[in-house]
Protein backbone atom coordinates (compact mmCIF):
# COMPACT_ATOMS: atom_id res chain seq x y z
CA UNK A 1 0.00 0.00 0.00
CA UNK A 2 1.38 3.59 -0.83
CA UNK A 3 1.85 6.54 1.77
CA UNK A 4 -0.39 9.37 0.83
CA UNK A 5 1.56 12.32 -0.25
CA UNK A 6 -0.08 14.35 2.15
CA UNK A 7 0.96 12.53 5.22
CA UNK A 8 4.42 13.72 3.78
CA UNK A 9 3.64 17.34 3.64
CA UNK A 10 2.17 16.62 7.28
CA UNK A 11 5.62 15.18 8.76
CA UNK A 12 7.42 18.41 7.07
CA UNK A 13 4.81 20.14 8.93
CA UNK A 14 5.31 18.91 12.10
CA UNK A 15 9.26 18.83 12.03
CA UNK A 16 8.48 22.23 11.08
CA UNK A 17 7.10 23.69 14.24
CA UNK A 18 9.78 21.49 16.36
CA UNK A 19 12.66 23.36 14.42
CA UNK A 20 10.83 26.87 14.80
CA UNK A 21 10.39 25.90 18.59
CA UNK A 22 14.25 25.58 19.28
CA UNK A 23 15.23 27.94 16.65
CA UNK A 24 13.12 30.91 18.43
CA UNK A 25 14.19 29.74 21.78
CA UNK A 26 17.24 30.78 21.07
CA UNK A 27 16.57 33.95 19.46
CA UNK A 28 17.28 36.98 21.74
CA UNK A 29 14.84 39.00 23.39
CA UNK A 30 16.30 42.44 22.39
CA UNK A 31 15.53 41.31 19.23
CA UNK A 32 11.62 40.21 19.58
CA UNK A 33 10.45 43.06 17.30
CA UNK A 34 12.51 42.20 14.78
CA UNK A 35 11.96 38.79 14.91
CA UNK A 36 8.26 39.56 14.27
CA UNK A 37 8.62 41.82 11.45
CA UNK A 38 10.85 39.30 9.82
CA UNK A 39 8.33 35.62 10.03
CA UNK A 40 5.98 38.81 9.04
CA UNK A 41 7.44 38.82 6.05
CA UNK A 42 8.52 35.38 5.17
CA UNK A 43 4.55 34.42 5.56
CA UNK A 44 4.35 36.39 2.65
CA UNK A 45 5.32 33.77 0.63
CA UNK A 46 2.12 32.91 0.46
CA UNK A 47 2.30 35.32 -2.68
CA UNK A 48 3.07 31.95 -4.71
CA UNK A 49 -0.21 31.02 -4.38
CA UNK A 50 -1.74 34.10 -5.59
CA UNK A 51 0.62 34.14 -8.34
CA UNK A 52 -0.19 31.16 -9.80
CA UNK A 53 -4.09 32.30 -9.07
CA UNK A 54 -3.27 35.63 -10.76
CA UNK A 55 -1.95 33.53 -14.12
CA UNK A 56 -4.30 30.89 -14.09
CA UNK A 57 -6.41 33.50 -16.62
CA UNK A 58 -6.27 33.01 -20.45
CA UNK A 59 -5.68 35.44 -22.94
CA UNK A 60 -9.09 35.87 -23.66
CA UNK A 61 -10.27 35.93 -19.75
CA UNK A 62 -7.14 37.31 -18.04
CA UNK A 63 -9.67 38.83 -15.61
CA UNK A 64 -11.52 35.97 -14.19
CA UNK A 65 -12.81 36.58 -10.57
CA UNK A 66 -10.19 33.74 -9.52
CA UNK A 67 -7.77 35.90 -10.95
CA UNK A 68 -8.89 39.41 -9.94
CA UNK A 69 -8.50 37.59 -6.07
CA UNK A 70 -5.02 36.71 -7.37
CA UNK A 71 -4.07 40.12 -8.28
CA UNK A 72 -5.40 41.35 -4.99
CA UNK A 73 -3.60 38.44 -2.95
CA UNK A 74 -0.53 39.73 -4.97
CA UNK A 75 -0.60 42.86 -3.89
CA UNK A 76 -1.35 42.18 0.23
CA UNK A 77 1.36 40.06 0.10
CA UNK A 78 4.07 42.15 -1.62
CA UNK A 79 3.16 45.33 0.39
CA UNK A 80 4.12 42.71 3.32
CA UNK A 81 7.58 41.16 1.93
CA UNK A 82 8.65 44.49 1.32
CA UNK A 83 8.02 45.98 3.95
CA UNK A 84 8.27 43.46 6.30
CA UNK A 85 11.78 42.60 5.38
CA UNK A 86 12.88 46.47 4.63
CA UNK A 87 11.90 47.43 8.23
CA UNK A 88 13.25 44.36 9.49
CA UNK A 89 16.89 45.50 7.81
CA UNK A 90 16.23 49.13 9.03
CA UNK A 91 15.77 48.36 12.70
CA UNK A 92 18.53 45.67 12.79
CA UNK A 93 21.07 48.15 11.34
CA UNK A 94 20.26 50.10 14.54
CA UNK A 95 22.01 47.69 16.65
CA UNK A 96 25.43 48.13 17.44
CA UNK A 97 28.23 47.25 19.83
CA UNK A 98 29.54 49.61 21.74
CA UNK A 99 33.15 51.15 20.52
CA UNK A 100 35.60 50.24 21.59
CA UNK A 101 37.49 53.78 23.09
CA UNK A 102 37.89 55.56 25.78
CA UNK B 1 9.05 25.64 -17.75
CA UNK B 2 10.72 23.09 -15.25
CA UNK B 3 9.40 20.37 -13.36
CA UNK B 4 7.44 19.56 -10.69
CA UNK B 5 10.43 17.91 -8.49
CA UNK B 6 12.35 20.46 -9.29
CA UNK B 7 10.47 23.33 -8.20
CA UNK B 8 9.79 21.05 -5.21
CA UNK B 9 13.45 20.94 -4.24
CA UNK B 10 13.64 24.78 -4.75
CA UNK B 11 10.63 25.09 -2.42
CA UNK B 12 12.67 23.03 0.63
CA UNK B 13 15.53 25.19 0.16
CA UNK B 14 13.58 28.66 0.37
CA UNK B 15 12.34 26.60 3.72
CA UNK B 16 15.42 26.30 5.11
CA UNK B 17 17.04 29.63 4.05
CA UNK B 18 13.66 30.69 6.06
CA UNK B 19 14.95 29.06 8.97
CA UNK B 20 18.22 30.51 8.64
CA UNK B 21 16.90 34.05 8.56
CA UNK B 22 15.17 33.21 12.27
CA UNK B 23 18.51 31.28 13.07
CA UNK B 24 20.39 34.35 12.50
CA UNK B 25 18.10 35.98 15.30
CA UNK B 26 19.71 34.66 18.01
CA UNK B 27 22.40 37.37 18.25
CA UNK B 28 22.02 41.32 17.03
CA UNK B 29 26.13 40.12 14.94
CA UNK B 30 24.36 37.43 12.63
CA UNK B 31 20.79 38.95 12.16
CA UNK B 32 21.54 40.92 9.30
CA UNK B 33 23.11 38.37 7.68
CA UNK B 34 19.77 36.47 8.71
CA UNK B 35 17.90 38.49 7.21
CA UNK B 36 19.39 38.48 3.72
CA UNK B 37 19.13 34.86 4.06
CA UNK B 38 15.44 35.57 4.16
CA UNK B 39 14.91 37.92 1.42
CA UNK B 40 16.96 35.22 -0.78
CA UNK B 41 14.36 32.90 0.16
CA UNK B 42 12.12 35.05 -1.27
CA UNK B 43 13.01 35.59 -4.20
CA UNK B 44 13.32 31.68 -4.82
CA UNK B 45 10.09 31.44 -4.31
CA UNK B 46 8.96 33.81 -6.58
CA UNK B 47 11.17 32.98 -9.23
CA UNK B 48 10.69 28.97 -9.14
CA UNK B 49 6.90 30.04 -8.88
CA UNK B 50 7.08 31.82 -12.15
CA UNK B 51 9.23 29.08 -14.10
CA UNK B 52 7.21 26.51 -12.79
CA UNK B 53 3.76 28.37 -14.52
CA UNK B 54 5.74 28.85 -17.85
CA UNK B 55 2.59 29.55 -19.47
CA UNK B 56 3.05 33.49 -20.18
CA UNK B 57 0.27 34.98 -20.91
CA UNK B 58 -0.74 38.79 -21.07
CA UNK B 59 -1.81 38.32 -17.52
CA UNK B 60 1.64 38.41 -16.50
CA UNK B 61 2.14 41.89 -17.04
CA UNK B 62 -0.60 42.55 -14.59
CA UNK B 63 1.25 40.06 -11.82
CA UNK B 64 4.23 42.74 -12.28
CA UNK B 65 2.49 46.06 -11.81
CA UNK B 66 0.68 44.81 -9.09
CA UNK B 67 3.83 43.32 -7.86
CA UNK B 68 5.29 46.72 -8.38
CA UNK B 69 2.50 48.47 -6.41
CA UNK B 70 2.59 46.23 -3.48
CA UNK B 71 6.68 46.55 -2.83
CA UNK B 72 6.31 50.21 -3.20
CA UNK B 73 3.47 51.10 -0.92
CA UNK B 74 5.48 48.47 1.40
CA UNK B 75 8.58 50.12 0.86
CA UNK B 76 7.11 52.90 1.84
CA UNK B 77 5.83 52.39 4.43
CA UNK B 78 8.80 50.68 5.98
CA UNK B 79 11.38 53.76 5.16
CA UNK B 80 8.37 56.62 6.70
CA UNK B 81 7.50 54.80 9.67
CA UNK B 82 9.11 55.96 13.13
CA UNK B 83 10.13 53.28 15.42
CA UNK B 84 7.31 54.47 18.42
CA UNK B 85 4.65 53.18 15.73
CA UNK B 86 6.48 49.49 15.14
CA UNK B 87 3.18 47.76 17.09
CA UNK B 88 0.84 48.92 15.15
CA UNK B 89 2.46 48.33 12.08
CA UNK B 90 3.24 44.65 12.78
CA UNK B 91 -0.42 44.56 13.66
CA UNK B 92 -1.31 46.00 10.15
CA UNK B 93 0.75 43.61 8.60
CA UNK B 94 -0.78 40.71 10.13
CA UNK B 95 -4.00 41.93 8.74
CA UNK B 96 -2.66 41.76 5.50
CA UNK B 97 -1.31 38.10 5.49
CA UNK B 98 -4.59 36.89 6.96
CA UNK B 99 -6.23 38.67 4.20
CA UNK B 100 -4.10 37.68 1.32
CA UNK B 101 -4.64 33.71 2.48
CA UNK B 102 -8.45 34.19 2.20
CA UNK B 103 -8.17 35.52 -1.11
CA UNK B 104 -5.56 32.49 -1.96
CA UNK B 105 -8.37 30.24 -0.63
CA UNK B 106 -10.92 31.80 -2.50
CA UNK B 107 -9.48 32.00 -6.02
CA UNK B 108 -8.48 28.46 -5.07
CA UNK B 109 -12.27 27.39 -4.49
CA UNK B 110 -13.34 29.28 -7.68
CA UNK B 111 -11.03 27.74 -10.04
CA UNK B 112 -9.27 24.78 -8.52
CA UNK B 113 -8.08 23.20 -11.67
CA UNK B 114 -5.07 25.58 -11.64
CA UNK B 115 -3.98 24.48 -8.56
CA UNK B 116 -4.58 20.49 -9.32
CA UNK B 117 -7.30 20.03 -7.00
CA UNK B 118 -9.84 18.82 -8.74
CA UNK B 119 -13.03 20.57 -10.87
CA UNK B 120 -14.98 23.22 -9.44
CA UNK B 121 -18.04 21.99 -7.56
CA UNK B 122 -15.74 18.68 -7.12
CA UNK B 123 -12.59 19.59 -5.18
CA UNK B 124 -10.73 16.77 -3.60
CA UNK B 125 -11.87 16.51 0.41
CA UNK B 126 -8.74 16.88 1.84
CA UNK B 127 -8.00 19.79 -0.23
CA UNK B 128 -11.39 21.68 0.84
CA UNK B 129 -10.86 20.79 4.63
CA UNK B 130 -7.21 22.55 4.22
CA UNK B 131 -8.34 25.26 1.83
CA UNK B 132 -11.48 26.28 4.26
CA UNK B 133 -9.03 26.47 7.37
CA UNK B 134 -6.87 28.22 5.99
CA UNK B 135 -9.77 30.67 5.05
CA UNK B 136 -11.09 30.53 8.52
CA UNK B 137 -7.81 31.75 10.07
CA UNK B 138 -6.93 33.90 7.56
CA UNK B 139 -10.27 35.93 8.29
CA UNK B 140 -9.50 35.49 11.87
CA UNK B 141 -6.22 37.15 11.87
CA UNK B 142 -7.47 39.98 9.23
CA UNK B 143 -10.25 41.00 11.59
CA UNK B 144 -8.40 40.65 14.67
CA UNK B 145 -5.62 41.78 13.71
CA UNK B 146 -7.82 45.41 12.36
CA UNK B 147 -9.03 45.59 15.83
CA UNK B 148 -5.62 45.02 17.47
CA UNK B 149 -4.39 48.15 14.98
CA UNK B 150 -7.12 50.59 15.70
CA UNK B 151 -6.46 50.12 19.99
CA UNK B 152 -2.69 50.58 19.43
CA UNK B 153 -3.47 53.39 17.08
CA UNK B 154 -5.71 55.18 19.43
CA UNK B 155 -8.26 55.32 17.19
CA UNK B 156 -10.17 52.88 19.42
CA UNK B 157 -10.34 52.63 22.66
CA UNK B 158 -8.00 50.61 24.66
CA UNK B 159 -10.72 49.39 27.36
CA UNK B 160 -11.90 45.90 27.05
CA UNK B 161 -15.28 45.67 25.44
CA UNK B 162 -17.30 42.96 27.20
CA UNK B 163 -20.91 42.02 27.47
CA UNK B 164 -22.85 39.67 28.74
CA UNK B 165 -22.86 36.18 27.12
CA UNK B 166 -19.83 36.97 25.01
CA UNK B 167 -17.75 33.93 25.73
CA UNK B 168 -21.18 31.85 24.67
CA UNK B 169 -21.57 34.09 21.31
CA UNK B 170 -18.00 33.16 20.66
CA UNK B 171 -18.57 29.51 21.44
CA UNK B 172 -21.62 29.07 19.19
CA UNK B 173 -20.06 31.32 16.44
CA UNK B 174 -16.65 28.80 16.53
CA UNK B 175 -18.74 25.74 16.87
CA UNK B 176 -21.22 27.12 13.72
CA UNK B 177 -17.76 27.20 11.64
CA UNK B 178 -16.91 23.95 12.03
CA UNK B 179 -20.13 22.50 11.49
CA UNK B 180 -20.32 24.62 8.48
CA UNK B 181 -16.94 23.49 6.87
CA UNK B 182 -18.31 20.12 7.79
CA UNK B 183 -21.04 20.29 5.54
CA UNK B 184 -19.31 22.38 3.05
CA UNK B 185 -17.19 18.85 2.70
CA UNK B 186 -20.16 17.30 1.63
CA UNK B 187 -22.54 20.24 -0.55
CA UNK B 188 -18.86 21.49 -2.24
CA UNK B 189 -21.51 24.95 -1.75
CA UNK B 190 -20.00 28.74 -2.54
CA UNK B 191 -22.69 30.18 -0.15
CA UNK B 192 -21.30 27.94 2.83
CA UNK B 193 -17.78 28.68 1.83
CA UNK B 194 -18.51 32.75 2.35
CA UNK B 195 -20.64 31.93 4.96
CA UNK B 196 -17.19 30.35 6.81
CA UNK B 197 -15.40 33.30 5.80
CA UNK B 198 -17.97 35.67 7.04
CA UNK B 199 -18.34 34.38 9.99
CA UNK B 200 -14.80 33.93 10.79
CA UNK B 201 -14.45 37.44 10.31
CA UNK B 202 -17.12 38.18 13.00
CA UNK B 203 -15.18 36.47 15.42
CA UNK B 204 -12.33 37.43 14.86
CA UNK B 205 -13.38 41.19 15.73
CA UNK B 206 -15.32 39.53 18.84
CA UNK B 207 -12.20 37.83 19.84
CA UNK B 208 -9.74 40.90 20.21
CA UNK B 209 -12.52 43.18 21.82
CA UNK B 210 -12.91 42.17 25.26
CA UNK B 211 -8.78 42.47 25.50
CA UNK B 212 -7.44 45.46 27.24
CA UNK B 213 -4.46 47.52 26.11
CA UNK B 214 -2.24 46.35 28.68
CA UNK B 215 -2.06 42.70 27.33
CA UNK B 216 -1.70 44.14 23.70
CA UNK B 217 1.71 42.60 23.43
CA UNK B 218 -0.16 39.22 23.64
CA UNK B 219 -2.46 39.68 21.44
CA UNK B 220 0.21 40.57 18.90
CA UNK B 221 2.17 37.23 19.37
CA UNK B 222 -0.78 35.39 19.35
CA UNK B 223 -1.91 37.29 16.14
CA UNK B 224 1.38 36.40 14.48
CA UNK B 225 0.54 32.55 15.49
CA UNK B 226 -2.40 32.64 13.65
CA UNK B 227 -1.00 34.34 10.52
CA UNK B 228 1.60 31.40 10.70
CA UNK B 229 -1.51 29.02 10.82
CA UNK B 230 -3.23 30.24 8.31
CA UNK B 231 -0.29 30.01 5.81
CA UNK B 232 0.11 26.46 6.95
CA UNK B 233 -3.10 25.75 6.03
CA UNK B 234 -3.03 27.56 2.43
CA UNK B 235 0.30 25.45 2.30
CA UNK B 236 -1.46 22.23 2.84
CA UNK B 237 -3.69 23.68 0.05
CA UNK B 238 -0.87 24.38 -2.62
CA UNK B 239 0.88 21.23 -1.97
CA UNK B 240 3.90 23.97 -1.18
CA UNK B 241 6.99 22.79 1.04
CA UNK B 242 8.13 26.52 1.33
CA UNK B 243 4.42 27.60 2.54
CA UNK B 244 4.10 24.58 4.81
CA UNK B 245 7.73 25.22 6.42
CA UNK B 246 7.19 28.61 7.27
CA UNK B 247 3.85 28.54 8.25
CA UNK B 248 4.99 26.11 11.01
CA UNK B 249 7.58 27.99 11.56
CA UNK B 250 6.03 31.73 12.38
CA UNK B 251 3.05 29.53 13.75
CA UNK B 252 5.36 28.50 16.56
CA UNK B 253 7.26 31.85 16.79
CA UNK B 254 4.13 33.19 17.57
CA UNK B 255 2.96 30.95 19.94
CA UNK B 256 6.51 30.78 21.96
CA UNK B 257 6.28 34.72 21.71
CA UNK B 258 2.72 34.54 23.45
CA UNK B 259 4.39 32.29 26.22
CA UNK B 260 6.74 34.61 26.89
CA UNK B 261 4.66 37.61 27.30
CA UNK B 262 2.37 35.42 29.81
CA UNK B 263 4.63 34.36 31.64
CA UNK B 264 6.46 37.96 31.77
CA UNK B 265 2.88 39.27 33.25
CA UNK B 266 2.09 35.70 35.47
CA UNK B 267 -1.10 35.32 33.41
CA UNK B 268 -2.50 32.74 31.76
CA UNK B 269 -2.99 32.53 28.20
CA UNK B 270 -6.80 32.13 28.66
CA UNK B 271 -7.40 34.75 30.95
CA UNK B 272 -5.49 36.90 28.26
CA UNK B 273 -7.91 35.94 25.63
CA UNK B 274 -10.81 35.98 27.74
CA UNK B 275 -10.00 39.44 28.43
CA UNK B 276 -11.22 42.18 30.66
CA UNK B 277 -8.13 42.72 32.47
CA UNK B 278 -7.49 46.59 33.73
CA UNK B 279 -11.55 47.69 33.57
CA UNK B 280 -12.33 46.33 37.29
CA UNK B 281 -9.05 46.52 38.62
CA UNK B 282 -8.97 50.06 38.53
CA UNK B 283 -11.96 50.94 40.52
CA UNK B 284 -11.22 48.63 43.84
CA UNK B 285 -7.91 49.80 44.45
CA UNK B 286 -7.44 52.63 43.68
CA UNK B 287 -10.48 54.69 45.57
CA UNK B 288 -9.38 53.73 48.74
CA UNK B 289 -5.54 54.51 48.88
CA UNK B 290 -5.95 58.16 48.02
CA UNK B 291 -5.77 58.95 51.67
CA UNK B 292 -2.78 61.25 50.12
CA UNK B 293 0.58 59.16 51.37
CA UNK B 294 3.26 61.79 51.58
CA UNK B 295 5.68 61.87 48.18
CA UNK B 296 8.70 63.50 47.81
CA UNK B 297 8.38 65.01 44.79
CA UNK B 298 11.08 67.15 43.05
CA UNK B 299 12.99 68.71 39.82
CA UNK B 300 15.48 68.22 37.57
CA UNK B 301 17.95 69.97 39.48
CA UNK B 302 17.71 67.45 42.18
CA UNK B 303 17.71 64.50 39.83
CA UNK B 304 20.83 65.97 38.18
CA UNK B 305 22.49 66.60 41.10
CA UNK B 306 21.53 62.90 42.92
CA UNK B 307 22.99 61.35 39.75
CA UNK B 308 26.03 63.14 39.53
CA UNK B 309 26.93 61.98 42.70
CA UNK B 310 26.43 58.44 41.83
CA UNK B 311 28.75 55.84 40.83
CA UNK B 312 26.37 53.73 39.03
CA UNK B 313 23.15 54.34 37.62
CA UNK B 314 20.47 51.77 36.05
CA UNK B 315 17.81 52.85 33.72
CA UNK B 316 14.19 51.27 33.34
CA UNK B 317 12.63 52.45 30.22
CA UNK B 318 8.66 51.69 29.93
CA UNK B 319 6.03 52.91 27.38
CA UNK B 320 5.48 56.15 28.70
CA UNK B 321 9.02 56.97 27.41
CA UNK B 322 8.14 55.56 23.51
CA UNK B 323 5.06 57.88 24.21
CA UNK B 324 6.95 61.45 25.14
CA UNK B 325 9.63 60.32 22.38
CA UNK B 326 12.52 60.56 24.93
CA UNK B 327 14.91 57.84 23.95
CA UNK B 328 17.05 60.81 21.98
CA UNK B 329 17.00 63.09 25.33
CA UNK B 330 17.45 59.88 27.31
CA UNK B 331 20.55 58.91 25.16
CA UNK B 332 21.93 62.44 25.60
CA UNK B 333 21.32 62.58 29.66
CA UNK B 334 23.77 59.31 29.71
CA UNK B 335 26.21 59.91 27.44
CA UNK B 336 26.73 63.12 30.00
CA UNK B 337 26.82 60.91 33.21
CA UNK B 338 29.28 58.32 31.04
CA UNK B 339 31.53 61.71 30.77
CA UNK B 340 31.51 61.89 34.64
CA UNK B 341 32.97 58.32 35.16
CA UNK B 342 28.90 56.89 35.85
CA UNK B 343 28.44 53.68 35.04
CA UNK B 344 24.97 53.35 33.64
CA UNK B 345 22.87 49.94 32.31
CA UNK B 346 19.23 49.68 30.83
CA UNK B 347 16.96 47.19 32.34
CA UNK B 348 14.23 45.98 30.48
CA UNK B 349 11.11 44.39 31.15
CA UNK B 350 9.77 41.80 28.72
CA UNK B 351 6.36 43.48 28.77
CA UNK B 352 7.46 46.93 28.47
CA UNK B 353 6.44 48.75 25.26
CA UNK B 354 3.85 47.24 23.60
CA UNK B 355 5.49 44.30 21.68
CA UNK B 356 7.75 41.91 22.82
CA UNK B 357 11.40 43.86 22.34
CA UNK B 358 10.20 47.03 21.93
CA UNK B 359 12.46 48.99 24.08
CA UNK B 360 15.31 47.58 22.58
CA UNK B 361 13.98 48.78 19.77
CA UNK B 362 13.38 52.07 20.41
CA UNK B 363 16.73 52.30 22.82
CA UNK B 364 19.26 51.18 19.36
CA UNK B 365 17.59 53.98 17.35
CA UNK B 366 18.61 56.50 20.25
CA UNK B 367 22.34 54.54 19.47
CA UNK B 368 22.65 53.25 22.58
CA UNK B 369 24.96 50.27 22.12
CA UNK B 370 22.93 46.84 22.87
CA UNK B 371 25.27 45.54 25.21
CA UNK B 372 24.63 47.84 27.67
CA UNK B 373 20.85 46.72 27.82
CA UNK B 374 19.75 43.77 29.95
CA UNK B 375 16.53 41.68 30.32
CA UNK B 376 15.28 41.63 33.62
CA UNK B 377 16.96 38.59 34.93
CA UNK B 378 20.34 39.09 33.81
CA UNK B 379 20.22 42.65 35.66
CA UNK B 380 17.79 42.29 38.85
CA UNK B 381 20.58 41.24 41.47
CA UNK B 382 22.50 44.38 39.95
CA UNK B 383 20.20 46.95 41.55
CA UNK B 384 20.46 46.55 45.14
CA UNK B 385 24.55 47.18 44.22
CA UNK B 386 23.29 50.44 41.94
CA UNK B 387 23.38 54.08 43.65
CA UNK B 388 20.42 55.76 41.44
CA UNK B 389 17.48 53.86 39.39
CA UNK B 390 16.09 56.10 36.65
CA UNK B 391 12.48 55.24 35.98
CA UNK B 392 11.18 56.33 32.94
CA UNK B 393 7.60 56.04 31.77
CA UNK B 394 7.03 52.40 33.36
CA UNK B 395 5.24 51.75 36.55
CA UNK B 396 3.33 48.21 36.78
CA UNK B 397 6.85 46.42 36.03
CA UNK B 398 8.88 48.27 39.08
CA UNK B 399 5.60 47.67 41.65
CA UNK B 400 6.77 45.69 44.59
CA UNK B 401 3.47 44.92 45.19
CA UNK B 402 3.69 41.90 43.06
CA UNK B 403 5.87 40.57 45.11
CA UNK B 404 4.73 40.72 48.75
CA UNK B 405 0.89 41.76 48.34
CA UNK B 406 -1.04 38.33 47.50
CA UNK B 407 -4.18 39.94 46.71
CA UNK B 408 -2.72 42.26 44.18
CA UNK B 409 -3.97 41.68 40.73
CA UNK B 410 -0.47 41.39 39.19
CA UNK B 411 1.41 39.59 42.26
CA UNK B 412 3.76 37.03 41.05
CA UNK B 413 4.45 39.20 37.97
CA UNK B 414 7.91 39.22 38.05
CA UNK B 415 9.51 42.80 38.39
CA UNK B 416 12.02 44.65 38.34
CA UNK B 417 13.42 45.36 42.28
CA UNK B 418 13.79 48.90 41.64
CA UNK B 419 13.19 49.31 45.49
CA UNK B 420 16.47 47.57 46.02
CA UNK B 421 18.69 50.39 44.99
CA UNK B 422 19.64 53.90 46.97
CA UNK B 423 17.61 56.15 45.43
CA UNK B 424 14.90 55.58 42.63
CA UNK B 425 14.19 58.51 40.36
CA UNK B 426 10.29 58.02 39.03
CA UNK B 427 9.59 60.11 36.12
CA UNK B 428 5.58 60.54 35.68
CA UNK B 429 3.59 62.79 34.58
CA UNK B 430 1.08 62.15 37.63
CA UNK B 431 0.46 59.70 40.15
CA UNK B 432 -2.33 57.95 38.21
CA UNK B 433 -1.23 54.07 38.67
CA UNK B 434 -0.48 52.12 35.24
CA UNK B 435 -2.22 49.96 33.14
CA UNK B 436 -3.10 47.13 35.40
CA UNK B 437 -5.02 50.12 37.50
CA UNK B 438 -2.69 49.57 40.66
CA UNK B 439 -0.98 51.98 42.83
CA UNK B 440 3.16 51.79 42.92
CA UNK B 441 4.15 51.50 46.83
CA UNK B 442 7.37 52.81 45.49
CA UNK B 443 6.19 56.33 44.92
CA UNK B 444 5.79 56.78 48.71
CA UNK B 445 9.03 55.16 49.74
CA UNK B 446 11.55 57.37 51.69
CA UNK B 447 13.82 56.86 48.96
CA UNK B 448 12.08 57.91 45.92
CA UNK B 449 11.99 61.04 44.42
CA UNK B 450 8.71 61.29 42.08
CA UNK B 451 9.70 63.97 38.88
CA UNK B 452 6.32 65.05 38.07
CA UNK B 453 6.69 66.05 33.96
CA UNK B 454 6.66 65.30 30.50
CA UNK B 455 9.11 62.08 30.18
CA UNK B 456 10.91 64.00 27.37
CA UNK B 457 10.94 67.75 29.14
CA UNK B 458 12.08 66.27 32.14
CA UNK B 459 15.05 64.74 30.74
CA UNK B 460 16.41 67.42 28.90
CA UNK B 461 16.03 69.63 31.83
CA UNK B 462 18.21 67.04 33.81
CA UNK B 463 20.94 67.39 31.04
CA UNK B 464 20.70 71.27 31.06
CA UNK B 465 21.32 71.07 35.10
CA UNK B 466 24.21 68.04 34.68
CA UNK B 467 26.53 71.10 32.48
Amino acid sequence: MEIDPFIFRLSIFILSIFVGYYVVWSVTPSLHTPLMSVTNAISSVIIVGAIIAALAGYSDSILSISSIFGYAAIILAAINIFGGFLVTQRMLQMYKKKKNKK
Amino acid sequence: MISANLSAIFYLVSGILFILALRGLSSPDTSRQGNYFGIAGMLIAIAVTFLSIGNFSISLVYVFIFLIIGGAIGSFIAFRIPMTAMPELVAGFHSLVGLAAVFVAIAAFLNPTVFNLGAPGDIKLASLIEMSIGAAVGAITFSGSIIAFLKLRGIMSGAPITFVGQHYLNLILGLAIISLIIFLCNSQSANIFWSVIFLSFLIGVLIIIPIGGADMPVVISMLNSYSGWAAAGIGFTLENTALIITGALVGSSGAILSYIMCKAMNRSFFSVILGGFGADASSISTKDNKEQKPVKSGNAEDAAFLMKNASSVIIVPGYGMAVAQAQHALREMVDKLKKNDIKVTYAIHPVAGRMPGHMNVLLAEANVPYDEVFELEDINNDFANADVAFVIGANDVTNPVAKTDPKSPIFGMPVLDVEKTKSVLFVKRSLSPGYAGIDNELFYKDNTLMLFADAKKMTEDIVKNLD
